[in-house]
């Protein structure tokens, strides 16, 4: 394998992460808007996602290319594999936030019916675990990654909480519905990030060690 | 057929050079094995060993052990002549004799005094259907062997090692002289052939070794610097020196 090929990774890895950080700030921007009860900033949304999706293509295309070209071997097929796998994510997320920007719109028109309590916690680990699962990709760092995979469990349970208290209080108030409703789809989609962000850290410790560590069949944690 | 060549701690000096150091292999399970390295790194060697034909060269010495079927091949138990029958070779450049299509094939038959017309002619058939060269050279048995296109001298070369039958066949980097469609065809071949042979394989083309082989060892320097299935090898090899080199960073 030549040099050249090398440099060709290492283009690929910073579209990658243009990619990244792009999805990153769609994420901070829903983020922003819930907990800042913001909704002008929600305009970005749809222009990033629309790079995203050109950048997901690109990606692809540039994948492809390295492999029928250079055929990589070990550590950069492993690479390449891992790149194409996260840019699904990456593209999934940004997918995520424009829905939640969505639901967001819905309960800004809406009045709020009690103070966020277990909601900003969530969206707090879950952007935690977003931006954490793009800097142990950067530099294939295991631990970090695997630190990822244990958070979601807390993603979960919140999530789960959340629903239960908004499933009281449609129970108690039918008028709450709709607001309780655009709120459990935002917590839905808000784990469904943290979901990526474990694919991603799940992806980080194959391209680094070659260890399947999905559903924990080949390495228990 | 679960017959076994079993490498021991085989070192190998050319006088006061070691070109091969405490390697361990075994062949066996009608595995395609591939040997890969950088120039140097004593696969040829290795390869030449599973046979006796680095006995031909001055100044070699041999410790550790190849057994072929529990048997120690460098003991007097093992006639060479056996050992080149049951374990032979196909050679980089296809060297066939000068003779006719037919008279290759039979020839191991001729040297063993086999006088059968008939069976003679019976195996010199299932020889080349066996090498896929039946249906281009039935009608053409008493014609040279040596005005064959390049890739059909080479399957001309394994019917002529079919013939006797051997129980493994070593390769030494067969199609390093062929274009890449005569390297598809012989490929083709050696993965038919493993259902009923053993096969070793030298190759400095990877996707080769990638390609066919079942397990695969990465050598340096003359040590068996790993050796394992083929698939691992290039996904997922342990030795850092093994990783560098499938991956072009060697050197």
């Amino acid at each position: 394998m030549d040099r050249h090929f090398f440099d060709e990774l290492e283009s690929l890895k910073e579209i990658l992460l243009k990619m990244g950080a792009i999805a990153e700030n769609m994420v901070n921007v829903t983020i922003k808007a819930l907990v800042e009860h913001d909704s002008k900033v929600l305009a970005e949304l749809s222009g990033n996602e629309s790079k995203l999706n050109h950048l997901q293509v690109e990606i692809d295309e540039y994948c492809l290319k390295l492999n029928a070209l250079h055929q990589p071997t070990a550590s950069d097929l492993r690479f390449l594999f891992g790149v194409i796998k996260i840019n699904s994510e990456l593209e999934r997320v940004g997918d995520h936030a424009v829905n939640i920007g969505r639901s967001i719109l819905k309960i800004l028109d809406g009045k709020q019916l009690k103070p966020f309590v277990d909601m900003p916690q969530m969206v707090d680990i879950v952007n935690a675990m977003f931006k954490e699962s793009l800097h142990a990709f950067v530099n294939l760092n295991v631990d970090k990654a695997r630190n990822i995979l244990y958070r979601d469990d807390q993603v979960d349970k919140l999530r789960y909480k959340i629903i239960q208290e908004l499933t009281e209080l449609m129970k108690k108030d039918p008028a709450t519905i709709e607001y309780a409703i655009n709120l459990i789809l935002i917590a839905n989609k808000f784990e469904k990030i943290a979901d990526h962000a474990t694919n991603i850290a799940e992806v980080v410790i194959f391209v680094a060690q070659g260890k399947d560590v999905r559903h924990h069949f080949s390495d228990p944690l | 057929m679960p017959k076994i060549i079993k490498v021991k701690q085989l070192d190998l000096y050319y006088n006061q050079f070691q070109a091969l150091k405490s390697v361990n292999m075994d062949v066996d399970n009608n595995n395609i094995i591939g040997l890969i390295g950088p120039s140097g790194c004593g696969k040829s060697t290795l390869l030449r060993t599973l046979n006796r034909m680095n006995d031909l060269i001055e100044g070699v010495k041999i410790k550790g052990e190849i057994l072929l079927d529990g048997v120690n091949i460098y003991s007097s138990q093992m006639e060479i002549y056996e050992l080149r029958k049951r374990v032979g070779m196909v050679f980089q450049r296809p060297n066939p004799f000068p003779l006719s299509i037919f008279e290759n094939v039979s020839f191991g038959l001729k040297v063993e005094r086999f006088t059968d017309k008939k069976k003679t002619a019976e195996i010199v058939e299932k020889s080349l259907q066996a090498a896929w060269l039946w249906d281009d050279l039935k009608d053409k048995l008493n014609e040279s062997a040596i005005k064959l296109p390049l890739y059909q001298q080479q399957l001309l070369c394994i019917a002529r090692l079919l013939a006797v039958e051997p129980e493994v066949i070593l390769m030494d980097e067969p199609c390093s002289a062929l274009d890449p469609i005569a390297t598809m065809k012989v490929e083709e071949l050696m993965l038919e052939l493993k259902k009923e042979y053993h096969i070793v394989i030298v190759t400095h083309n990877m996707q080769q070794a990638a390609r066919i082989s079942d397990l695969c060892g990465y050598m340096l320097l003359g040590e068996m610097i790993e050796f394992g299935k083929t698939s691992d090898i290039f996904t997922n090899p342990r030795d850092k020196r093994t990783q560098d080199y499938i991956t072009g960073r060697y050197g």
